[in-house]
């Protein structure tokens, strides 16, 4: 599950990791109200203005300013709320900012140059175990540097035993940290993994991690995503989700407990499993369409399912066909067809040619069923039919 | 001979009385597998569909020698279920259970290591049949054949999808190793194309494959080394966007390695049957072992 910046932060200060003060706005007098508390409180001068949406890439898009007054806030919380930010991750379209966050600014000059580093924690599939990936190019484009100067990207592994204090120190050694800046780049290393672990994330993406001019370190930015299958004992940051930030189709999809990606192609599908489900998609594509979804009824595929799951796939007005791809196992494929009449009847006109592939536990019985229907479907029962019959309608 | 699991394996099935390990231990039994037992904590002594229940693995092992056990137990709990099969002597622990938090998983499989004698095949994975022997997990048994193909896969449907073209075209399979598609799985492809490679009985492997992780580029490598036998592989997933999720955790693109067409190429320069649409599988198999 992705979560905005702020509430990023929220765990992250919540587990003693240092990030800059800061609160959420709605509006721009809330915008106004918490930079007046930031600044009275902090004593900064400068306030950052952030647009909070789920992408990356929100300051080359002008979704983050810094202000250097209340007049400013208020100036840049007027710009950036309601805005549509496109960014290289929200796709043409962008997305709708609907809140901000308004954070003390930690970038002052002083005795001790500012710096910017790059901190993630993420799972090495590989090992089996969690990794702290670093570097001392901080604050821009982490694939351009290890592109460029991959000797600069540093990778510690963490035991499952815990993180301990000699890989913290080689941390901010590799960092080029000395002084009050190293022993609080250690601290900061210590809880942030504490802070991965307790929230059970997927990923940490701290970039940059900024030492400013007093020696001390934050975490000016945040992006955090948690492993959707340990949100069970997570409660709080279950309610973090932000509904508003998804997909309404894959939204409606998993309302439905469907497994459901949009993508833009032109040939719907519908399969059970996911593995099936990313091979039809490649079907599609071979027969010489596009695949306009990926979708998992999963094995409980029965009228309900179905017919949510034609609802979906037909709100997409670039759907030309839908390819229905289903191997009986447990399930029967005489009750899915079923299934597919009876949905058939509830969304009632579905004007594109529909191509249903029955294979494993009663296909016979599911392919007469379909084609006693009277409904205008196409049915099959090889990979190779199916595909035919895609190629046949694109 | 075949894999992991033949007529011989004692099979024990933790969460055992629950709907879907009562659902699925009878489908077992009813294939013709020695289903030995079962266990729920806090029903031990009680019988069930025929069987004993026992409140532990360890008593479980104890009275029936049980030697390998399936998963059926919800996610929260699986972990847990797994390091105990291993504490227990179990040789072959098979997790069908899907949704296990990775951090769990991060511990299993750390846990394991000082049980270098129990293999773990799974989590979220239909699991292991050697067909005309035993079926362990989930899969349906009646579209298998007892034959010489081995197939190792991280999907479930996927695999019943090259199963049946295998049984259509008369090959036949030796075992079917759903190995899962978690981020963190016990048994990898390469493990499972090494057991399979060292079967007599097998004489061609399918690898089936998806996006994500850097598992089928390992197997490759070491086949191209160490093959000895024709491997036909497919990778599902050439028309995934990256960075999304597709339906199993583990199928994601993370960087410019694990997409689909990068390990389709990393096969096929090793040497392996590499095919574009899944609905070839069987019948380039086929052709191979003509």
């Amino acid at each position: 599950m992705n979560i905005h910046e702020y509430q990023a932060k929220s765990i992250l200060r919540e587990a003693g990791v240092p990030v800059p003060a800061g609160d959420v706005a709605f509006t721009v007098e809330e915008a106004v109200g918490c930079a007046m508390r930031i600044m009275s409180e902090t004593g900064t001068d400068t306030i950052a203005v952030k647009a909070q949406i789920h992408a990356g890439g929100r300051g080359k898009g002008g979704g983050v300013k810094i202000a250097k007054s209340i007049e400013e806030v208020a100036v840049f919380a007027e710009q950036i709320l309601g805005m549509n930010l496109i960014t290289h991750q929200t796709g043409p379209k962008g997305k709708l900012v609907r809140k901000l966050l308004v954070e003390q600014g930690i970038y002052q000059k002083g005795v001790s140059e500012v710096k910017e580093f790059y901190m993630s924690i993420l799972l090495n599939r590989a090992s089996g175990t969690n990794m702290i990936m670093y570097s001392p190019q901080g604050g821009m484009d982490i694939e351009a540097v290890a592109a460029n100067t991959p000797e600069l990207i540093f990778k510690e592994e963490i035991d499952p035993l815990g993180i301990q204090s000699f890989q913290a120190r080689r941390i901010a050694f590799n960092l080029g940290l000395s002084g009050k800046a190293f022993s609080q780049m250690v601290k900061f290393v210590i809880a942030l993994y504490g802070a991965y672990l307790k929230a059970d994330a997927s990923l940490f993406e701290i970039n940059p991690v900024v030492k400013n001019s007093s020696d001390d370190i934050f975490a000016a930015d945040a992006k955090v995503n948690v492993d959707d299958n340990a949100l069970f004992r997570h409660s709080i940051i279950e309610a973090m989700r932000d509904r508003d930030e998804e997909d309404p189709a894959e939204l409606e999809a998993s309302d439905n407990n469907l497994n459901f990606v949009k993508l833009d192609g032109n040939v719907g599908c519908m399969v059970n499993g996911a593995g099936l489900a990313m091979a039809t998609m490649d079907i599609i594509k071979l027969s010489g369409g596009d695949p306009a979804n990926f979708l998992d009824v999963g094995g409980g595929a029965n009228a309900k399912t179905v017919a949510a799951g034609f609802r979906i796939i037909l709100k997409d007005p670039n759907v030309k066909a839908i390819l229905v791809n289903i191997f009986g196992g447990i399930v029967r494929c005489d009750r899915v067809a079923q299934g597919i009449v009876d949905a058939y009847k509830e969304v009632g006109n579905i004007s594109v040619p529909v191509i249903v592939r029955l294979q494993g536990t009663n296909a016979n019985e599911g392919k007469e069923l379909i084609d006693g229907s009277g409904l205008k479907v196409s049915t099959a029962t090889t990979l190779q039919e199916a595909a035919h019959l895609v190629k046949s309608v694109v | 001979m075949s894999v992991l699991v033949n007529r011989n394996s004692r099979i024990l099935v933790q969460g055992f009385t629950g709907s879907e390990g009562t659902f699925h231990a009878t489908q077992m039994i009813e294939y013709g597998t020695n289903v030995v037992g079962g266990v729920t904590p806090g029903k031990g002594g009680q019988q069930h569909i025929g069987l004993p229940v026992f409140d532990t693995v360890k008593d479980g092992v104890l009275a029936t020698a049980a030697d390998v056990s399936v998963i059926f137990v919800p996610p929260s709990f699986a972990a847990d279920a797994i390091m105990e099969a291993a504490e227990a002597g179990i040789k072959v622990i098979v997790c069908i259970s899907e949704g296990i938090p990775t951090a769990d998983m991060v511990k299993v499989r750390h846990y394991l290591k000082s049980y270098p004698n129990s293999r773990l095949v799974g989590p979220n994975c239909p699991g292991v049949i050697s067909p005309g022997e035993a079926k362990v997990g989930i899969m349906p048994g009646f579209i298998h054949q007892k034959g010489c193909v081995g197939v190792v896969s991280r999907s479930g449907t996927l695999t019943y999808e090259a199963v049946d073209q295998l049984t259509k075209s008369g090959l036949g399979q030796s075992t079917c190793i759903g190995i899962g598609g978690d981020p963190i799985i016990g048994t990898t492809t390469l493990d499972a194309v090494r057991m399979l490679m060292d079967d007599v009985e097998t004489k061609g492997i399918i690898l089936i494959g998806e996006i994500g992780g850097g598992m089928e580029a390992e197997a490759a490598y070491w086949i191209k080394e160490h093959g000895t036998k024709p491997v036909v592989g497919f990778i599902a997933g050439q028309t995934a966007p990256k960075g999304r999720r597709m339906g199993h955790a583990g199928a994601i693109i993370g960087g410019a390695d694990d997409t689909a067409a990068a390990k389709m190429r990393i096969m096929r320069e090793c040497g392996i049957h590499v095919v574009e649409s899944p609905a070839s599988i069987g019948s380039t198999m086929k052709k191979l072992l003509e």
